[in-house]
């Protein structure tokens, strides 16, 4: 456990020392511990509020407004549902209630097991081959029930 | 990398890259994020692999480039000088295309567009009718230029503009050049670029700010992305020029979180920019020092508001604030702050190169030059479409977008996103320009231009981009924050069935006030896309308020799905995918759902045999009652 807590410092000093302790980066902060942590562990905030001298409710408050941090853990793989509006208009609710059969969990779940997180996009700005879901960073426009299927028992094998 | 130290350097170093590729063919393959989704890094490493097998390496360039705008046909690989375009490619095609038409100029007629009324397949890019109507000044250079390679940039004229404006140009004269170009904002405003350079180069104060807003917020708008991705120079150079002009010592680059292969891009192209030394300390030699930073966004719509967009920039939430004092005068720390959206910079380069009067002499009187539209839903056709101002609607959606697929009807075009609203066929020949879809209740926006088909209902339209502005109020103000909310529950209860006599008044009653009394931009546009579809399609909202009935069957409430026995072959088909299980039947006996357990999700319909079609969508209250078993029996 406690070299569990060292290991984490190292990697959050790395992303503050990177930034050279300046406090308007908190935001890219942020964002680079929560790609590294993929969430943002209590610890670590701390860690970010000492190092950076910002208040951890103002941390909070950030934490909580942008769409890109989640306070709570997330599963080792990442699958999203665009809903913008041509993906809607061609099916993303279809395509949503197809994930969340796959993958039993609803949109802002993590499976217990902590494989997968399911999360909606408001556009990821691929429109034109709509419906769209990303896993993991790859991009998938329209896939059939089959395809989820097939994606999504590939990065179970993988784990 | 040399240092350039002076505009000769530059034009020298563009004669040497000219010079280096001078005969080559070139083949580019579309390799953005959309072409990604298709294989498209596959497709670009067996071009790579190909050429060096076949002894062509040398001889030939193969470029990974960001979108020309037809991406629903993507990756495509556009061979160059002959113009041939070949459509969905995928990297078992590539050994024939190296060895027929990169080696020997032979054409392979199954990989060409095939037009679908016609059949006839096309060669050249540009006489595919998606292309052929547009004028693709600002986005057409994609297909020329690696999207990591300054050096294509530069090929192209690229920074000559810059080296214009740093050495033949006073920063009142390159003001004075984009003020009577008549360019407006690009980002939704439409305000005139010239004269908000106008405000923040005479602002007291030092130093002085500029920002490319990429916040491209708008669901279904994709034209900032595929720029940044595609040409970030173009934006690069017209940031430096506009910096000049206004006397900006920094700049940050405001880029969303979805769009990851944006600020790669954008971060070689820095890179790249500040080797040669068009970024950094005295520029070219000119004196002029200029800083670009990136700053990745954490996923907020608001912030494409820019004083939401100053106070992320600063390292805090994203609210707006009052406006005055405006950035121009207290903007980023303070200090005086130009934000521009990523085409508006994008066509700044244009200006100089070919002056304010060609830009003027395309548009309309009040809204000049071109502008991208990302042209999505239920059309033919799909993707980026740049085409002068003040073309009609009707040409969009159908001369560029082929109009509506599987003998569907057209039923309304949604223009720029939440803040926008709805225009009907009756409008179609509405020339699209700022002040004209303003009439109707709509605006341009960023360009985002979403066809809906007559299975779209425009009452859960109107639902899905309050539910959406709901999520995205910052929360700061009251008419936003709980105007919206209010308007949302309405609009629920009437998707569902429960609305009441007098909700459509009140509706409007709501959203006058949110459209009054908002503190900024989502707000005061928030009540757009109810206001036009109420206007343009009471009736609909009628139906469900008074009928309960939801004219486009879309609605899960108020719809059913139902099997019609005389079509139905009793296959099993939809009663094994059934996820509710909700249908029962046998080999021998017509599929029936029990419309207690179904959730109309649809599926039934979706794998219902098309040969058959014996899955229907009904009103509600129309279901006829089961049959009786014993007639339920099919002999075949």
């Amino acid at each position: 456990m406690v070299q569990q807590l060292t290991e984490l410092d190292q990697e959050v000093d790395k992303i503050i020392g990177k930034y050279q302790g300046d406090r308007s980066a908190l935001i890219q902060v942020l964002i680079e511990v929560q790609r590294e942590k993929r969430w943002l562990p209590k610890d670590a905030l701390k860690q970010v509020s000492q190092r950076l001298g910002v208040a951890l409710t103002q941390i909070y408050h950030i934490a909580t407004f942008y769409k890109a941090f989640s306070l709570k853990p997330r599963g080792r793989h990442s699958v999203t549902v665009c809903l913008g509006t041509a993906c809607q208009v061609r099916g993303a609710p279809r395509l949503l209630d197809n994930i969340t059969q796959t993958l039993k969990i609803d949109p802002d779940e993590t499976s217990a097991d902590e494989q997968f997180s399911l999360d909606t996009a408001r556009c990821l700005g691929c429109c034109a081959i709509g419906p769209v879901m990303v896993v993991d960073g790859e991009y998938y426009g329209k896939p059939s029930r089959k395809e989820i299927d097939q994606i999504i028992s590939a990065k179970e094998i993988e784990t | 990398m040399p240092r350039l130290n002076s505009a000769a350097d530059l034009v020298r170093l563009r004669r040497q890259i000219l010079d280096k590729d001078n005969g080559k063919r070139v083949v580019s393959v579309t390799n953005g994020t959309d072409g990604r989704t298709r294989n498209s890094e596959a497709v670009v490493q067996a071009f790579i692999n190909e050429i060096r097998k076949q002894g062509l390496a040398g001889k030939l360039i193969v470029k990974s480039t960001g979108c020309h705008g037809f991406c629903e046909k993507e990756p495509t690989a556009l061979i160059l000088p002959e113009e041939i375009c070949y459509v969905g490619v995928k990297p078992e095609d590539v050994p024939e295309i190296v060895s027929q038409t990169l080696a020997k100029g032979k054409i392979i007629d199954r990989l060409l567009y095939q037009d679908p009324v016609s059949g006839q397949r096309i060669t050249s890019e540009y006489e595919i009718p998606f292309y052929e109507s547009q004028n693709q000044t600002v986005l057409g250079n994609n297909r020329f230029l690696d999207m990591q390679k300054i050096d294509d940039y530069i090929a192209l004229g690229g920074y000559s503009a810059l080296a214009e404006a740093l050495f033949e140009m006073t920063p009142e004269q390159v003001i004075e050049e984009v003020k009577s170009s008549g360019l407006r904002g690009r980002g939704g405003a439409g305000f005139p670029t010239g004269r908000k350079w106008e405000f923040c180069h005479q602002a007291p104060g030092e130093p002085k700010y500029v920002i490319v807003n990429c916040d491209e917020g708008d669901p279904g708008a994709y034209m900032d992305r595929s720029l940044m991705e595609g040409n970030p120079h173009g934006v690069l150079e017209g940031l430096l020029i506009g910096a000049y002009a206004i006397g900006a010592s920094d700049a940050y680059i405001y880029v969303r979180a979805e769009y990851p292969l944006a600020v790669e891009n954008v971060d070689t192209a820095i890179r790249q920019t500040e080797g040669y030394g068009l970024l950094g300390q005295n520029i070219l030699g000119s004196g002029f020092n200029f800083k670009v930073h990136v700053h990745r966004g954490a996923g907020a719509f608001v912030c494409g508001e820019e004083t939401a967009l100053i106070a992320s920039l600063e390292g805090r939430i994203g609210e707006p604030r009052q406006r005055p004092p405006f950035p121009a005068t207290s903007g980023l720390w303070g200090k005086p702050t130009n934000i521009n959206n990523v085409e508006t910079w994008a066509n700044v380069p244009l200006i100089i190169n070919r002056g304010a009067k060609w830009f003027r002499s395309l548009g309309t009187e009040r809204s000049k030059g071109t502008k991208i539209f990302s042209l999505v839903g239920k059309l033919q056709n799909t993707g980026l479409v740049e085409a002068p101002m003040g073309m009609t609607l009707g040409d969009i959606v159908f001369n560029i977008g082929g109009g509506i697929p599987d003998g569907k009807k057209f039923k309304a075009v949604q223009t720029g996103g939440p803040s926008g609203g709805v225009i009907p066929e009756s409008l179609l020949n509405t020339p699209v320009d700022y002040e004209e879809l303003s009439k109707l209740g709509a605006i341009m926006g960023s360009g985002g231009m979403i066809v809906m088909d007559e299975d779209t209902c425009l009452v859960d339209v109107a639902r899905y981009f309050l539910n959406f502005l709901a999520g995205e109020s910052c929360g700061k103000c009251v008419p936003c924050r709980e105007g919206i909310y209010q308007m949302l529950k309405i609009l629920d209860r009437i998707c569902e069935g429960n609305g009441r006599e007098g909700d459509i008044e009140l509706l409007e009653e709501i959203g006058e006030t949110v459209r009054d009394f908002s503190l900024c931009a989502l707000g005061r546009t928030a009540p757009n896309p109810v206001l036009s579809t109420i206007r343009y399609f009471r009736d609909e909202y009628e139906a469900h308020i008074k009928e309960k009935r939801c004219p486009a069957l879309a609605c899960k409430e108020l719809i059913s799905y139902y099997i019609e026995p005389d079509k139905c072959q009793a296959c099993l088909i939809c009663l094994r995918n059934c996820p509710a299980e909700a249908i029962t039947g046998d080999k021998k006996t017509v599929h029936i759902i029990d419309q207690e357990k179904c959730t109309r999700c649809g599926t039934c319909l979706e794998v219902c045999p098309p040969r058959f079609g014996a899955v229907t969508k009904l009103d509600r209250v129309k279901v006829p009652e089961p049959v009786r078993q014993k007639t339920a029996v099919i002999r075949k």
